[in-house]
C-alpha cells in the first residue's frame, strides 16, 4: 500500500500549476466565457509540447505513455484554475479510440491528437439529456457510400472548434438500444453539419449539432457496428472520473480561498474566521472534500489496474457532484455579498460546480447505479 | 498510488475473518456489538470470552513493540483488525485498552511497561476511564478532581461521570488536578492508574434506552501509590493525548455501519409495503445508495489517516474529520433505517414484532451519544479548524 502520489506526479502537478497560473489566468477564463470560439491555439500547442494532450496515449502512438492517475493530477490542476479548454473533450475522446479503435485508426488519429493537430468533441448527448442508450435517437443508415447520419446532438462541448466528432448513433431500430449503438468518428468539415452555441450557467462552450444527411465513410466506424454501447459505458466511467478530478481541483481552490478570506475579512472587530459557525462550515468543507478525494483516487487506481470499478466510479461521481455543489455554495456564503458578483472568482466556481455535477451522469444517476451494485 | 495490501496483510485479514466468523456464531441472540457488552450480563460474558481468545493470539497488542509482548505490526494491520472485528461485531479489544497502553508506552517507566503491558496483553485488566466530570465535559481541562501527595501515595477526591463499563472494571485510570492553580488548566493535571479499591464508588447512570453502560463515579480518599503515576506530575494531559493519538484512524464505525446497511438492504428486499418491495422504491434506493457511498468514503479515509500516521505525520485534523464524519454517519444510518421501517422501526427488541431485534431504534439512541462521547462533533470540528486550517482561536 502506498497512498501518496509518486514523485513524478508531484513534479507534474507543480509544473501544471505553474503553467496554468502563467498561461491561463482567470482573466483569460473570463475572456473565453464571453468569446464565441474560445480557442487559444498558442496555449493548445504549448500543452501538446508539454505532452499533456497525449498524456494517456502510449509512446508507440506518439503519446507520453502516462497512466490514469497522471491524468487525474493534470485535471485537478485544470479544475483548480477553472480552465475552459478543449483539453477535457479531446482526452475523453481518446479513451474510446484506445479501447475500441482498430490499428489503422490508432496510427492515424493518436499521433495527431498528441501533437495538438486533432481536436475532438464528444457528440454523445441529445435533447433527451440522458446518459443511457435509450436517450440516443440520432440515426445512421448504411448506403453504398458509407453511412448517412441524421439527428441532433445537444450539450456538446467544444464542437465549435473540433476537427472531429466522436458520435454515438443508432444503427438498427429493430434491436434494443443497448444492442444497436454504433460509434463514428466524423470529420467536422463534412457536409450537412450545423453547429449552434448553447449558453449555460458555466458558459463552457457547449453546442447543439444538427446532422442533416451527413455522409460518413465505413472506415470511420469506431469499434464494431451495433456494439458501441459497451464502449460508451466504459467511456462514461472514464469521463466521470476525469470530471471528478477537475471538480476536486475546484473544491480545493474553494476551500483554500475561503479559508484565506475568512482570516482576512474583519467584522465586529475580528476576523470572521474566528467565529465558530464559520470555522465549522470550513471544517465540513475540508472534511467532505478530503473524503471525496479518497473515493476518486481509489476508483482511479482500480480503473488503472483494470479491476472491476463500476460501483466505485459511481460512488465517486455521485458524492463529488454533491460535495462540490455544497462546498461552493458555502464558499459563496462565507464570502458574503462580494462572492455573488460576476467579477469575483467564487461565483465562477459556484457556476462551474453546478455544471459539472450534471455532466456524465448526475448524483441521482450514479446513486441509482450504486443501488443496483449493493443488491437493491 | 497503490491501494493493494501486501500478501501478509491479506493473510492476516483472512485469519481475522475466520476467527470473527466463528466467534460471531456464539453471540447472544440479537447481539449488535458495541455497548451491549457492558449493558447485559450475557453480553459481558460473551465479550470476556472472545477477548481472552483474541489475547491468546496476541491480537490485543498488534502494533506494540515485541519486547512488551506486542506483535510489532504497523497501523495498517491494526486498522485491518479493527475493520474486521467491527464488521463482524466481535468484541475483540477491551474498552480504553489502547488509551492506557499508548500512555504507558510513550510516557511510562521501563518498570511500568514491564508491570502493566504484559498483563494487559493477556486481557487480565478491564479499565474504567475517569476523565469527564459534571462540570468538565467538552472543556475537560477545567476538571476539579484533586490529587494530594501523602507519603508514598496520592490521595484523590472528586466526582467523575460517563464512566463507561465502570461496573465491570477492576482497574481505573484517573486524570486529576495536582496543581490547585486552576489557571494552569491542562498543565496542572496528572495521570494515575490503579486497581479499583476503597474510595471508588460507581453508581449507574442509565442511558435513554434503559441500558446500564455509563456510571457516575464518586471518589473519596482513593489512595494511589506514586509509582502508578504515568509520566510526570502535572504532565497528565499529554499522557492522555498520547493515548488518544496512538491509532487515530477510526474505521470501526464505518465497518459496523457497512454491516448494518447490508442488513437493512436485506430487510428492504424482503419487505413489501402497499404491495411493492421496499427495495424498488426510488427514494429508498437513493437514500441507501447515499449511505453506502458515505460508508465507503469513511472507510477509505480511515486507511488514509492510518497511512499518514504511519509515516509520522501529525494527523490531529484528519482524525477529527475521520471521527466526526463516521459517527455522524452512523447516526444518520440508524435514523434513516427507523424512518424506512416506519412504525415497525420503533418497536423494541422486547417484542416479536420488532424487525432485526429492534436494532435500529436501539442504535438511534446509542449513536446520539457517540457524537458526543470522546469529543463532540463540534469539538472535533474545532480541532480541524484550529490545528488543520489554522483559523484564529478566540
Amino acid at each position: 500500500m502506498n497512498l501518496d502520489f509518486t514523485e513524478e506526479q508531484e513534479i507534474l502537478r507543480e509544473a501544471a500549476r505553474d503553467f496554468l497560473a502563467k498561461e491561463f489566468p482567470k482573466k483569460l477564463v473570463r475572456e473565453i466565457e464571453e468569446d464565441p470560439i474560445g480557442f487559444r491555439p498558442d496555449i493548445w500547442q504549448k500543452m501538446a509540447q508539454l505532452g499533456w494532450i497525449g498524456l494517456i496515449i502510449p509512446e508507440e502512438y506518439g503519446g507520453s505513455g502516462g497512466n490514469f492517475m497522471d491524468l487525474v493530477v493534470v485535471l485537478e490542476e485544470m479544475g483548480r484554475a477553472c480552465l475552459i479548454a478543449l483539453f477535457f473533450s479531446t482526452v475523453v475522446c481518446t479513451f474510446p479510440v484506445l479501447d475500441a479503435g482498430n490499428e489503422e485508426q490508432k496510427r492515424d488519429l493518436l499521433p495527431k491528437i498528441a501533437n495538438g493537430g486533432a481536436i475532438f468533441a464528444l457528440a454523445l448527448t441529445e435533447p433527451s439529456a440522458r446518459y443511457d442508450a435509450v436517450g440516443i435517437a440520432t440515426k445512421a443508415v448504411a448506403n453504398n457510400n458509407g453511412y448517412v447520419i441524421n439527428g441532433t446532438k445537444l450539450f456538446i462541448h467544444d464542437a465549435q472548434v473540433a476537427d472531429y466528432f466522436l458520435c454515438a448513433t443508432r444503427t438498427d431500430l429493430s434491436l434494443s438500444p443497448e444492442e444497436s449503438v454504433t460509434l463514428f468518428i466524423i470529420d467536422a468539415k463534412s457536409e450537412g453539419i450545423r453547429i449552434t452555441p448553447l449558453h449555460t450557467i458555466a458558459d463552457d462552450k457547449q453546442n447543439e449539432i444538427n446532422f442533416n444527411n451527413t455522409i460518413v465513410p465505413r472506415g470511420n466506424v469506431l469499434g464494431e457496428v451495433n456494439r458501441g454501447w459497451p464502449v460508451v459505458i466504459r467511456l462514461l466511467e472514464q469521463a466521470a472520473i476525469a470530471k471528478c478530478a477537475e471538480m476536486i481541483g475546484g473544491a480545493d481552490w474553494t476551500v483554500e480561498n475561503t479559508i484565506a478570506y475568512a482570516k482576512e475579512r474583519v467584522q465586529y472587530g475580528r476576523p470572521i474566521g474566528s467565529f465558530q459557525i464559520i470555522q465549522h462550515y470550513l471544517a465540513e468543507m475540508w472534511t467532505e472534500t478530503n473524503h471525496a478525494k479518497r473515493l476518486i483516487y481509489y476508483a482511479t487506481w482500480l480503473m488503472e489496474q483494470g479491476l472491476p470499478c463500476a460501483s466505485e466510479v459511481a460512488m465517486a461521481k455521485a458524492w463529488m457532484s454533491d460535495v462540490y455543489r455544497r462546498c461552493t455554495r458555502v464558499g459563496v456564503q462565507i464570502h458574503g455579498g462580494i462572492g455573488t458578483t460576476r467579477d469575483h472568482d467564487m461565483g465562477l466556481y459556484y457556476r462551474r460546480a453546478r455544471q459539472a455535477a450534471c455532466l456524465f451522469g448526475d448524483a441521482d444517476f450514479w446513486r441509482e447505479r450504486v443501488a443496483r451494485e449493493i443488491g437493491l | 498510488m497503490d491501494f493493494k495490501f501486501t500478501s501478509e496483510q491479506e493473510a492476516l485479514r483472512r485469519e481475522f475473518e475466520e476467527f470473527c466468523k466463528e466467534e460471531a456464531k456464539r453471540a447472544p441472540e440479537g447481539w449488535g456489538g458495541g455497548m451491549q457488552a457492558e449493558a447485559t450480563d450475557e453480553g459481558w460474558a460473551y465479550h470476556r470470552s472472545v477477548v481472552e481468545k483474541a489475547a491468546k493470539k496476541g491480537w490485543l497488542c498488534l502494533p506494540w513493540p515485541k519486547e512488551y509482548g506486542g506483535q510489532g505490526h504497523g497501523l495498517i494491520e491494526q486498522t485491518i483488525f479493527n475493520e474486521v472485528t467491527a464488521y463482524y461485531k466481535v468484541p475483540a479489544v477491551p474498552l480504553h485498552f489502547m488509551t492506557v497502553a499508548a500512555g504507558i508506552l510513550e510516557y511510562g517507566t521501563e518498570e511500568q511497561k514491564k508491570e502493566w503491558l504484559p498483563r494487559m496483553a493477556r486481557a487480565e485488566i478491564d479499565w474504567a476511564e475517569l476523565l469527564s466530570e459534571p462540570d468538565a465535559g467538552s472543556d475537560l481541562a477545567s476538571l476539579k478532581t484533586q490529587a494530594v501527595a501523602d507519603g508514598d501515595d496520592y490521595v484523590i477526591n472528586g466526582q467523575k461521570v460517563w464512566t463507561s463499563g465502570g461496573h465491570h472494571a477492576d482497574h481505573v485510570f484517573v486524570l486529576a488536578r495536582t496543581d490547585t492553580d486552576v489557571t494552569k488548566r491542562h498543565r496542572g493535571l496528572t495521570f494515575f492508574i490503579n486497581k479499583v479499591g476503597s474510595g471508588i464508588e460507581f453508581r449507574p447512570l442509565i442511558f435513554m434506552n434503559r441500558s446500564h453502560m455509563y456510571n457516575e463515579t464518586f471518589i473519596s480518599d482513593f489512595h494511589v501509590p506514586k509509582q502508578n503515576i504515568v509520566g510526570r506530575v502535572n504532565q497528565g494531559w499529554y499522557v492522555m493525548m498520547a493515548g488518544r493519538n496512538f491509532a487515530r484512524a477510526n474505521i470501526g464505525v464505518a465497518a459496523g455501519a457497512k454491516r448494518d446497511l447490508e442488513e437493512l438492504i436485506e430487510y428492504c428486499r424482503k419487505t413489501r409495503v402497499n404491495g411493492e418491495s421496499l427495495a424498488s422504491n426510488p427514494l429508498v434506493r437513493q437514500r441507501l445508495a447515499e449511505l453506502a457511498i458515505e460508508i465507503e468514503a469513511a472507510r477509505q479515509f480511515a486507511y488514509h489517516v492510518s497511512w499518514l500516521q504511519g509515516k509520522g505525520q501529525d494527523v490531529a485534523a484528519e482524525a477529527g474529520a475521520c471521527g466526526y464524519f463516521s459517527l455522524e454517519l452512523s447516526l444518520r444510518l440508524a435514523n434513516t433505517a427507523v424512518e424506512i421501517m416506519g412504525l415497525y422501526g420503533t418497536v423494541t427488541q422486547s417484542s416479536s414484532w420488532a424487525p432485526l431485534y429492534g436494532k435500529f431504534q436501539d442504535q438511534c439512541q446509542w449513536c446520539a451519544g457517540y457524537t458526543i462521547a470522546g469529543g463532540a462533533t463540534e469539538i472535533r470540528k474545532n480541532v480541524i479548524a484550529w490545528q488543520g486550517l489554522k483559523l484564529p482561536r478566540v
